[in-house]
């Protein structure tokens, strides 16, 4: 409603017209061409043929080891960015501020960087890895190692969706809660945990999304063994690689087709939650 | 349930927010704890609570050291002064919550739960609300479904933290009536804190007037306005104005004023300063032999009440007086004339003043 009115009445702000121009214009630009691009790619191919690269036995093996290890991975930073998150608002310690900045570095860091650093760490002779041998855990250049990989890169997700809904809530909800008797573990799941649930599953699926599509970081740590570690974001690479620009598109459209899904899913968990609890202060 | 408070005291780095209070709470008495901001009265609910741990002292329910106690085990019910509903939960559910927490054992079956909390919002007056959410509710119903969830577990004492300080000027009036007919129905032992004099006045049984983190004075509502131990007590407990005085044997001179002062009964003259509130001064268009000459300087008309400004003639001080608007318009003054004053009453302590 707010939408058409806008054409009609003055507005206090001017520019109404050109702002929403301009955005419309740069988003075509950078998210509609290219997706147009990948579906006309895609397109030279008949639904026969995309079917057979789509499923090709060694692609479907990159399917499984990228959604399993982005499985793991988001659901170990559910739990680990919830831990940061809960430390970095609610307890003041000498280092929190760089802490907090820290989290950011997976962003900030050329994912490149990141996987390098982390294959040479968890080597078998890095500071890490040399220990882990000692349990005959092998990290670099494996299916575990691409879960780090992903771990790293993807935290900040979680992390920075929680902390500010953390941040609102103040204790008195905690106090109200013990005042009426609650231990602290029924405080935590019944009052603070519905709170955050929705900031909780945003940053967690989002860190899902990012990881199924990690390019940067994995491929310097998986070591990208055929039907073993290899991931597939590699897989269109390869087909790229191989001037077969229509296969890289077919399978490429996978990938965005899972995370358009995706992301879908997440803004329709915040809007539920936005419909019961809107406009509470 | 008596709350027996002794010797508590609080610090938060330099400052101290609570300075060694002794104080006892009645059985079923609804006790104020008055205090304009930073004079720790919050800090002290909050140690009788659990949710402050005192740096020392000892605070007793019913002769039973609590001090150790955690907040989850003693029993009290709070409210907070923005309510602190738990926001996904619906208006039942945030009543029942302390009753689902319970330990197995001791948890009732639903249908007693349903039962209660059905009780409760009826003595609410809000039993139509179960379903809704706290977002769909207005300010005061939010707080009184607080007020009803901290009933909910049959709290021994009941401590309630600036519980109408977010709400507007009438719902607050109205709420404050409602609290004082609940208290009567309930009876349950209970402390609120307010920096506001009228509502501590108009709700109280018992008025604990706190500043600077220590206990001014300690009484019912009459006591304590119409005998306040001191000058603070008497500033803090609405508005005064303060005259310079010369005391002598039972006797205040202000300018050319005498009144009497029994209390006061030494016999060399000594320097004071007496307080008068607004509504305490007589106002005469005629000269009259022991007034005071003032010029009316401004005249506001709120409501059912004048408000005027003087200006002393000799001076030049500042008076605040307030009389009924139908006496002011029978004196037929109007702004910039001259005219005399009376101080009625009079608190007179010695001293320089403040």
């Amino acid at each position: 409603m707010t939408f058409y009115r806008s054409f009609t009445s003055k507005r206090v702000l001017p520019g109404f017209g050109i702002s929403l121009g301009s955005s419309l214009f740069f988003i075509s630009l950078v998210i509609l061409l290219p997706i147009t691009g990948l579906i006309v790619q895609t397109a030279e191919l008949s639904w026969p043929q995309y079917w057979a690269i789509i499923s090709d036995p060694r692609v479907v093996a990159t399917y499984k080891v990228t959604v399993s290890a982005a499985l793991v991975a988001s659901v170990f930073n559910l739990f680990f960015g919830l831990l940061m998150a809960w430390i970095l608002t609610r307890y003041r310690f000498p280092g929190r501020i760089l802490l907090d900045g820290l989290m950011d570095l997976p962003f900030a860091l050329p994912t490149a960087v990141a996987g390098l650093t982390l294959a040479a760490v968890f080597s078998t002779q890095g500071w890490f890895g040399q220990y882990l041998a000692l349990w005959d855990i092998k990290v670099s250049y494996t299916w575990l190692g691409i879960v780090l990989a992903m771990i790293f890169t993807s935290v900040p997700f979680v992390v920075r969706s929680v902390q500010p809904v953390l941040e609102e809530f103040g204790p008195e909800y905690e106090e109200a809660s013990a005042t009426l008797g609650a231990s602290p573990w029924q405080t935590f799941l019944r009052i603070i945990l519905p709170e955050i649930k929705p900031a909780l599953l945003t940053g967690t699926a989002l860190s899902f999304t990012r990881s199924l599509g990690e390019f940067g970081a994995v491929i310097f740590i998986a070591g990208n063994l055929p039907w073993q570690t290899e991931v597939t974001s590699l897989m269109i690479f390869v087909r790229l690689q191989e001037f077969d620009y229509a296969g890289a598109s077919a399978i490429a459209s996978v990938v965005l087709l899972a995370s358009l899904i995706l992301l879908f899913i997440i803004n329709g968990i915040q809007q539920r939650y936005q419909h019961i609890t809107g406009g509470v202060k | 349930m008596s709350i027996s408070i002794e010797q508590v005291n609080k610090r938060f780095g330099d400052f101290v927010a609570v300075d060694n209070v002794n104080l006892n709470i009645n059985t079923g008495e609804l006790t104020a704890l008055l205090g304009p901001s930073g004079s720790g009265k919050t800090t002290l609910l909050r140690i009788i609570a659990g949710l402050e741990q005192a740096d020392s002292g000892r605070i007793q329910f019913n002769n039973e050291d609590i001090t150790g106690q955690h907040v989850s085990e003693r029993g009290v019910g709070f409210v907070f002064q923005h309510y602190a509903l738990f926001k996904h939960m619906t208006v039942f559910e945030n009543v029942a919550y302390g009753l689902t927490v319970k330990p197995k054992k001791f948890r009732p079956s639903k249908a007693e739960i349903a039962k209660k909390v059905n009780k409760l919002l009826q003595l609410v007056q809000l039993d139509w609300t179960a379903d809704r959410y706290p977002a769909q509710l207005s300010g005061g119903q939010r707080q009184r479904i607080a007020l009803a969830r901290a009933l909910a577990v049959e709290p021994k004492v009941l401590l309630l933290d600036e519980p109408f300080g977010a709400l507007d000027a009438k719902v607050r009036a109205e709420l404050r009536r409602w609290l004082r007919r609940l208290h009567d129905e309930i009876h349950v032992t209970s402390v609120f804190v307010t920096h506001d004099q009228e509502e501590a006045l108009e709700v109280a049984d018992r008025i604990v007037v706190m500043n600077k983190g220590a206990i001014e004075q300690d009484g019912t509502p009459e006591q304590v306005y119409d005998h306040p131990a001191n000058p603070f007590v008497y500033e803090f407990l609405g508005n005064v104005n303060l005259f310079h005085a010369r005391v002598k044997q039972g006797q205040t001179t202000i300018g050319n004023v005498q009144l009497a002062s029994p209390e006061h009964t030494n016999g060399d003259e000594q320097d004071g300063f007496a307080y008068v509130r607004p509504h305490e001064i007589e106002v005469f268009k005629a000269p009259v032999s022991d007034g005071l000459k003032v010029k009316l300087d401004l005249v506001t008309i709120v409501g059912p009440v004048a408000r005027l400004e003087v200006l002393t003639d000799t001076e030049q001080q500042l008076i605040h007086i307030e009389l009924p608007k139908e006496q002011f318009k029978q004196l037929a003054l109007a702004q910039g004339d001259i005219a005399w004053i009376q101080p009625r009453y009079s608190k007179v302590f010695l001293g320089e003043g403040i």
